[in-house]
């Protein structure tokens, strides 16, 4: 341990005075209980329909595009299309993710896939969302062996496929489900979480806002409303 | 950089006359982040209770930094990570420097990080020969126009758009010198082109951290642009540059405080990438970083602990509090000559390079109060200035004319009976110089009044004579 | 309402003494008319509050000291002005925290101390304000006034009632006129874009008449509409409120 850490840590004792084992028991416990503080009522109470609902509407006030498709069947037209009415190529890298691996991808034969690690010239990418939180309107996106972060960052325009039971009500109830998927067995969790609020944006030139700073300039999401999405809840 | 706080007076002095700083400050005041930030509070009734929530938690975290320090090195580790411990910025800026010549960096990206601009990294990494990358857009624009960040969101508010058009064609020499840049959209384009290649290119990524999460050892940075994470992703190490105040005990501590924080900055619901990174890229991940490190800096904020300064610690570095500022609004965030203005600035700059150096920014207030009404963290800004004001007074700071002024006004105070005639006499010359037009032009010895302002004139009696003639007649 | 009248000690400041002494009897035959007695102790020059905001405590401390001996007696101490009226209040206590034997003197103080226009709605319930004056009037909020104790909504309830006065808001009265004390002389051109950009405001409201609760503040913004040449006339909120709007308005000679 260096001497550094040693006198930062001395500092700090002196300055607030003595603790006690009492004390670090009770602050140990604390760490481990994570209690909630005031939550936002909008996000709460909330039904299914509700959160969606709230989910879409602020996704679409941070700037995204939200598209409701019936089941993982529709998903991949519902991508094709997407691309076709923007007039953007259809080809995409998309993540080796166990919910896309669920949507029939050879029903749109247009859209050419590479599933990987997008590179810099791939101006579309398909992804999955660990979860939704609809009092804000943002996706969850965690790294893992099928979900690199990189994808969610070089693309032009970023799709996202969510089903629609993955869509909670506020942050809190996105970490319980994540800790739950992830901190088992005081495993640490995944690398990065990215919470993705709408394109990207700057105003720094002349306090002018502008979409696609550096990251993707499009974000649209698909919501899937069929059950068949409830084992990537678990997820 | 070297601090020019000393010269504030001349600073705003020359800022007031900047025609271009001006249009820039002007419309940021009347329609940018403050205007933003009330249509959000207005959204969220919950917004005050959040305050005072906030308040308590970042008091309860301050009681037991030492605590949720370890906590928070102990599960860096665990996640395969490393914390570097420094008390100062020279301290810092070698940890950093060895990280990046272990790792054979010659670029590095960075997010944005006033941390790093406190202890000046910028210049230690060219120093040793590696090239410092800014990769928010504020911060790249200030990088390549060789100016300091005048605000601690959005670095390069005080610019108008001609100016950034300017730089970058100075910059950007292998473009075609014909290229239309009269649009931000255009500028944009430019940068996203050019900064993608560094992205790419990097060898390090040095980040900031709004927050440190001691339960799982994270770093949380919140950005609009996505830079912070490209930054943090693609190349093989990631440093976090973090103060020793940011550390919050849990998710949920953090997800109260990022409720406030977009919400006071720029008055979004939520920063559009507010990004948890924790450790290395485990095992079977495709990208991230091989290595993780936090460098962790005091560079005295230790010492504000147990001090009536320890309020200070609570920021959260959301410029709420410069956004309302009348005196940031006239003068914007170079005047204050460092990394910190605005009314943060001026509490905090004096605790970082001393009161000698910088007494003239807690002095350079009406205390009209509105930025400790915007704080989401209830900071008592201008009480914390007023006690930068005692250390100077205490330390003989204020020029001699001022010491003197004030010590025969408290003199002639305390002494109602010698006070009350010489009142009433200076009432009667007064008001009867004046009598003619009611108001001065001009008068001697109060030149820093009568210069810009017409002086009413008192009236010609003092009240208390009035009142004491009053009484005696219904005696 | 008490049974015996309510004694009232009035702390004028040190501005409404030496500049405008009107204000003070103005606040007398206010609170009068709310059914107070009135007493001005003589043993009052400053609240402390130019010593307290240089840095110098002690000096603070010496002249809380003396307002407290000097006004303690009373039901109630008011004051015509939100920033000295805050200093006793939001201020004495935390100056005063560390004396034993002045801390809960100051509280108990603090406790009874109303600025003048919070006192009359607050305290006094006035409902009726008896009063008249043509014109058009913009009102001012003063930073210690509305931050400190709360003062916004009490001026406009009984401005309201003043027979012949509409009342217009400028686009931001809670914005600082740039006095702030010592302010003004310490750093006079922030202090003069602030009062530029305040008088540009009050200007855009077309109100022919100024009104705020406090004189710093009052003679800082007459001072720039004259030296801008307009011709708003500028007084104390409680001049027009007990209808004494006879002599001339700040910075105007007699006769005009």
């Amino acid at each position: 341990m260096s001497a550094a850490r040693d006198e930062i840590l001395g500092r700090i004792r002196t300055a607030l005075g003595p603790g006690s084992d009492a004390a670090a028991d009770a602050l140990a416990a604390r760490l481990a209980a994570h209690p909630r503080h005031l939550v936002p009522a909008r996000a709460q109470g909330l039904d299914r329909a509700q959160r969606v609902a709230l989910f879409a509407a602020l996704a679409v006030a941070a700037d995204a595009t939200v598209a409701r498709v019936a089941q993982a069947a529709d998903v991949p037209a519902a991508v094709a299309q997407y691309l076709a009415a923007r007039n953007l190529a259809a080809r995409v890298v998309m993540t080796p993710d166990p919910l896309l691996d669920q949507c029939p991808w050879p029903s749109a034969p247009m859209l050419a896939i590479r599933r990987g690690v997008a590179a810099a010239d791939d101006a579309v990418g398909v992804s999955a969302a660990f979860a939704g939180i609809a009092e804000t309107g943002t996706l969850m996106l965690i790294s893992g062996p099928d979900s690199p972060t990189t994808n969610n960052f070089l693309p032009e325009t970023h799709i996202v496929v969510l089903n629609e039971a993955q869509i909670v009500g506020i942050y809190e109830d996105a970490w319980d489900r994540l800790r739950a998927a992830r901190m088992a067995g005081g495993v640490a969790l995944p690398r990065t979480i990215n919470l993705v609020t709408g394109p990207s944006r700057t105003g720094d030139i002349a306090q002018r806002l502008e979409l696609g700073a550096h990251g993707p300039r499009r974000l649209h999401i698909v919501l899937v409303e069929g059950d068949d999405g409830g084992a990537a809840a678990e997820r | 950089m070297q601090p020019s706080s000393r010269d504030f007076k001349a600073n705003a002095h020359r800022a007031l006359g900047d025609a271009t700083l001006q249009g820039a400050l002007g419309f940021m005041m009347r329609e940018g982040f403050a205007v933003r930030r009330a249509e959000a509070v207005a959204r969220l009734p919950e917004f005050e209770a959040l305050r005072e929530a906030a308040k308590r938690l970042k008091d309860e975290v301050l009681q037991h930094l030492d605590f949720y320090l370890e906590t928070f090195e102990r599960n860096v580790e665990r996640a395969g990570g490393a914390v570097h411990w420094c008390r100062t910025a020279a301290e810092a800026r070698e940890a950093v420097l060895t990280i990046c010549r272990d790792a054979g960096a010659r670029i590095v990206t960075k997010g944005k990080s006033m941390v790093g601009e406190e202890i000046a990294i910028n210049e230690a990494l060219e120093a040793n020969g590696i090239a410092p990358v800014e990769t928010d857009l504020g911060e790249y624009i200030i990088q390549i126009r060789h100016e300091p960040p005048s605000h601690i969101v959005a670095p390069a508010v005080h610019l108008a758009k001609e100016q950034v058009a300017e730089s970058f064609r100075a910059t950007h020499r292998a473009l075609d010198p014909a290229r239309p840049l009269d649009q931000p959209r255009q500028m944009l384009d430019e940068a996203r082109a050019i900064l993608r290649e560094k992205f790419l290119d990097a060898d390090v990524g040095i980040t900031g951290a709004n927050f440190l999460v001691a339960e799982t050892g994270s770093s949380i940075i919140v950005t609009n642009e996505g830079n912070g994470d490209l930054t943090q992703t693609l190349p093989k190490v990631h440093i976090v540059l973090a103060s020793i105040e940011k550390v919050v005990p849990t998710l949920e501590d953090a997800t109260l405080l990022l409720r406030l924080l977009a919400r006071s900055a720029t008055g979004q619901e939520f920063s559009t990438y507010t990004t948890i990174s924790t450790g290395t890229r485990r095992d079977g991940d495709p990208d991230g970083p091989a290595a993780y490190h936090v460098v962790l800096v005091d560079n005295g904020r230790s010492a504000l602990l147990g001090s009536v300064f320890q309020d200070m610690l609570r920021c959260i570095r959301c410029a709420a509090c410069l956004n309302h500022c009348p005196v940031y609004g006239a003068v914007g965030g170079h005047a204050y000559g460092w990394v910190y203005p605005g009314p943060m600035g001026a509490v905090l700059t004096p605790a970082l390079i001393g009161v000698g150096e910088a007494a003239s920014l807690p002095e350079a207030s009406t205390f009209c109060g509105r930025c400790e009404s915007v704080c989401p963290v209830k900071i008592p800004l201008p009480r914390l200035m007023r006690h930068w004001r005692e250390r100077a007074f205490a330390a003989r700071l204020p020029p001699a004319t001022q010491r003197w002024g004030l010590g025969a006004w408290v003199f002639l105070a305390r002494r109602p009976a010698l006070y009350r005639p010489l009142a009433a006499a200076a009432a009667r010359l007064l008001g009867a110089c004046g009598r003619g037009r009611g108001r001065f032009r001009a008068l001697p010895l109060a030149g820093g009044w009568t210069d810009k302002r017409d002086l009413p004139a008192p009236a010609g009696r003092s009240f208390m004579s009035l009142w004491a003639e009053r009484q005696k007649r219904r005696a | 309402m008490p049974d015996r009248p309510v004694r009232v000690g009035l702390l004028v400041t040190c501005l409404v003494d030496l500049f405008r002494p009107a204000v003070g009897f103005a606040a007398v035959r206010l609170l009068e008319q709310a059914g107070c007695t009135v007493e001005v102790p003589a043993a009052q020059t400053c609240c402390g509050q130019p010593a307290y905001n240089s840095g110098d405590r002690a000096s603070a401390v010496a002249i809380a000291r003396q307002v407290i001996d000097a006004f303690e007696p009373y039901d109630y101490v008011v004051v015509p002005s939100g920033s000295c009226g805050g200093m006793l209040k939001e201020h004495y206590p935390l100056l005063l925290a560390a004396d034993p034997a002045l801390a809960p003197r100051a509280r108990a103080l603090a406790a009874k101390t109303f600025e003048l226009i919070a006192f009359l709605a607050d305290v006094m319930k006035l409902e009726r304000i008896a009063a008249r004056y043509d014109g058009v009037a913009t009102y001012h909020d003063a930073c210690s006034g509305l931050r400190e104790l709360g003062i916004k909504a009490q001026p406009r309830r009984l401005l309201a009632q003043v027979a012949g006065l509409t009342l217009t808001e400028m686009a931001t009265p809670e914005t600082c006129c740039g006095f702030g004390g010592t302010f003004c002389v310490k750093y006079p051109d922030i202090s003069d874009r602030m009062v530029s950009d305040k008088v540009a405001d009050i200007a855009a409201t077309g109100a022919d008449t100024l009104l705020a609760g406090d004189l710093g503040c009052l003679l800082n913004m007459a001072g720039k509409l004259s030296r801008r040449g307009l011709a708003t006339r500028v007084r104390h909120v409680a001049e027009v409120l007990a209808g004494m709007t006879d002599a001339p308005p700040i910075g105007v000679a007699e006769g005009r």
